[in-house]
């Protein structure tokens, strides 16, 4: 089990924080008036709170303690990477657009974004702000003053950079949109705060696809916020592989809310980091809206993941349906905490919840914390948990009809993840997923006997 | 072709296996019968190699090699095949995907070439349709969902795919009605052959009026207490294994 350090604040390392003091400060694009003062009323959040402890509820199984050991580089200067040194595009195709982050800056140099649908922007928040969008501003404001934890203070104390994707109303991209973030080392391990935006209008449709990957073996730290407004009726697709270096310490956190009719699906496979938390939380505000938050992850060696989620049925007739599948090896550790509220009013409602988690080795290690306050009468809730082994009878039967043990083995994993898998809306990205799987059964030490 | 010597095995402490002796020669079809609790299941997966069950004396010689040696995907890729009683279950895999595992496995094992897609499923389509089975069943996952008649059904297509050189067959009649019964009983008998041996376990000689055996042993507390021919079978229906387990001890 890892030591758990005690903080109290920054200050219990008070070097750590040292950069981050200084405040944004790479100059790449002009703020508005409106901004400075923002950042600094959530610096100020965030010295107050200090970093999430374990005495927290929503972060009692995962703690952040290493992060205050190391010595960040809190504006890192944009890093060489080389266009052919990036993992290829997720659906290989030439026409595929793809946004390139690196370090948490969009590098347009690196990225391929064709002609989009009329109206809609994909671009840089740097590049929004700088231009006075004013949609991005309306929502910017509003969500930033929000006091939602710490770390997603610390995000916004500095919002300089990220990913913006607007698509207006009536408008289907067809096209996924994938964005690609690159962490990458340098002296220092950087830390980067990327605030990504997804407006979808009125009866929009689009894609996202996020691939977070690491071109470095040392570790970093990223803090990414994403926030999602998706209008009546729109369907957002939100596909994330997080596949970070294994050194690496990520935690995001992705703010929809939903208006009436609309849908908001949501995929995470956690393949990377050191220490991962991806935190979604749903508003269904319009009634008749509906989400689904489905994830997959393959940890092992020491690795520690989390997977929270919230849901708020704040309106009638909305649905939530959740499944989370993963698979833990060497001494990893992984957290599923579900939270479902049902409003008063909210009747109709229904909101599912399962998690299951296979354990390979004996040290691994899987919480599970349902949560279900539930106000109103006409509702169907229902939540599930299971973690155990591989199926003793299922590998005999298979090694039985002469399909070697290591090969069963990775059968079943992938039977197991198939169900999550399965659930992938987007047809193109059953097979890169199950490459992974593959890849990650090939890469996994074997048991000493 | 198997060779079974002096076989003593136990389960978590407890011996069941107390001396079996017995020898199936190539080509021929033996039965095994007893009441429940001698032994019957416990001999079949010491043969096909389940863990759990220790073997504490005697020795198993298959195609003049010690089969006790071997892992269980080794076991078959020298020619065994357990047909099991209780079927299992694997949510998320294909019996198609099975299969092709399965034959892919064995044809590694032996260094032969591998099928490609379209020789396989020509392959399977075509075992299965003298089985009876819908493409349907192939797509299903493997025995979920599936009748008992099914599970066995699906079991002899496993065994009419991966043609093993031996096939052991534990209690394949239990839970078929009997056209289920003679559908699996038509598909082991297209299966007997010169080169083909097999040992056919059953609590009841009901399978044997269809899969006629060319030697039938009783086995009781752990040992083969008599052989003899098909007739025994009938004689054991009239008798009851009372008095051949009073005999044995």
């Amino acid at each position: 089990m890892a030591t758990l350090v005690p903080i109290d604040g920054p200050a219990a390392n008070p070097d750590w924080l040292s950069g981050w003091r200084a405040g944004p400060g790479n100059g790449t694009a002009a703020a508005p008036d409106w901004l400075p003062p923002v950042r600094a009323e959530a610096a100020g959040r965030f010295a107050a709170r200090g970093l999430p402890n374990r005495r927290i509820e929503d972060w009692r199984y995962t703690n952040l303690a290493q992060l205050t050991g190391l010595e960040l580089d809190w504006a890192p200067a944009p890093a060489e990477v080389a266009k052919e040194s990036l993992p290829a595009l997720v659906f290989g195709r030439e026409a595929d657009c793809r946004l390139v982050l690196v370090n948490g800056q969009v590098r347009p140099a690196l990225s391929a974004v064709p002609a989009l649908p009329e109206g809609t922007i994909l671009t840089s928040l740097a590049e929004a702000l700088a231009t006075g969008h004013p949609g991005v501003a309306d929502l910017l404001r509003e969500r930033v003053t929000v006091d939602d934890g710490a770390l997603k203070a610390l995000n916004d104390s500095w919002l300089e950079d990220g990913y913006v994707l607007i698509v207006p109303e009536d408008v289907t991209v067809d096209l996924p949109i994938e964005i690609l973030s690159v962490g990458t080392g340098g002296a220092l391990p950087p830390a980067y705060q990327p605030r990504n935006l997804i407006i979808a209008g009125a009866r929009s449709r689009v894609t996202v696809v996020e691939h977070h990957v690491g071109l470095c073996i040392g570790g970093y730290f990223a803090n990414v916020v994403t926030d999602v407004a998706a209008g009546p009726e729109a369907i957002v697709r939100h596909c994330k592989v997080q596949d970070e270096s294994k050194e690496a310490i990520h935690v995001a956190l992705l703010d929809a809310t939903l208006g009436r009719d609309a849908m908001f699906d949501s995929f995470c496979f956690t393949l990377g980091g050191r220490i991962s938390r991806n935190e979604l939380r749903v508003s269904l505000d319009g009634p008749g809206a509906h989400c689904r938050l489905n994830g997959a992850y393959l940890v092992g060696g020491h690795q520690h993941c989390d997977h929270t989620t919230a849901v708020d049925h704040a309106a009638p007739e909305t649905h939530s349906d959740q499944l989370y599948k993963g698979v833990l090896d060497g001494r990893a550790r992984a957290v599923f905490q579900g939270k479902v509220v049902v409003r008063q009013d909210a009747q109709q409602v229904e909101g599912h919840q399962m998690s299951r988690a296979l354990l390979l080795s004996e040290t691994s290690e899987v919480n599970t914390k349902p949560e279900l306050f539930i106000h109103a009468d006409d509702v169907q809730c229902s939540h599930g948990a299971t973690a155990g082994d591989l199926d003793a009878e299922a590998l005999f039967y298979l090694r039985s009809r002469g399909v070697p043990e290591g090969q069963a083995r990775q059968l079943l994993v992938e039977a197991f993840l198939n169900e999550a898998i399965d659930a992938v809306a987007l047809a193109g990205m059953r097979l890169p997923l199950e490459q992974n799987v593959a890849r990650w059964m090939g890469e996994r030490p074997q048991p000493t006997p | 072709m198997l060779e079974i010597k002096n076989l003593h095995a136990s389960v978590g402490g407890k011996p069941i296996l107390n001396g079996v002796d017995l020898a199936v020669a190539p080509g021929e079809v033996h039965a095994v019968m007893g009441p429940n609790g001698s032994g019957k299941s416990t001999l079949s997966y010491v043969l096909s190699g389940r863990d759990g069950y220790e073997v504490s004396d005697g020795s198993v010689l298959f195609k003049g090699g010690n089969l006790l040696d071997l892992d269980p995907e080794e076991r078959a890729a020298a020619g065994l095949f357990l047909a099991f009683q209780y079927p299992v279950e694997i949510p998320g895999v294909t019996n198609m995907t099975f299969l092709k595992h399965a034959l892919n496995g064995l044809k590694v094992q032996r260094g032969e070439e591998e099928l490609d897609a379209m020789q396989f499923l020509k392959l399977v389509r075509q075992k299965a349709k003298a089985l009876g089975m819908s493409d349907d069943m192939l797509k299903r996952a493997v025995n979920v969902g599936f009748s008992g008649g099914e599970k066995k059904r699906n079991e002899i297509l496993q065994m009419a795919v991966l043609e093993p050189a031996f096939a052991v067959l534990d209690e394949t009649d239990s839970g078929l009605d009997i056209d289920a019964l003679k559908i699996v009983a038509d598909g082991v008998n297209a299966l007997r052959g010169p080169a083909r041996s097999m040992l056919v376990i059953t609590h009841y000689q009901r399978l044997l009026d269809y899969i006629v055996p060319d030697r039938v042993h009783v086995l009781a507390g752990g040992r083969i207490v008599t052989s003899g021919g098909k007739e025994l079978a009938l004689q054991l229906e009239d008798e009851g294994y009372g008095a051949f387990a009073a005999r044995a001890a």
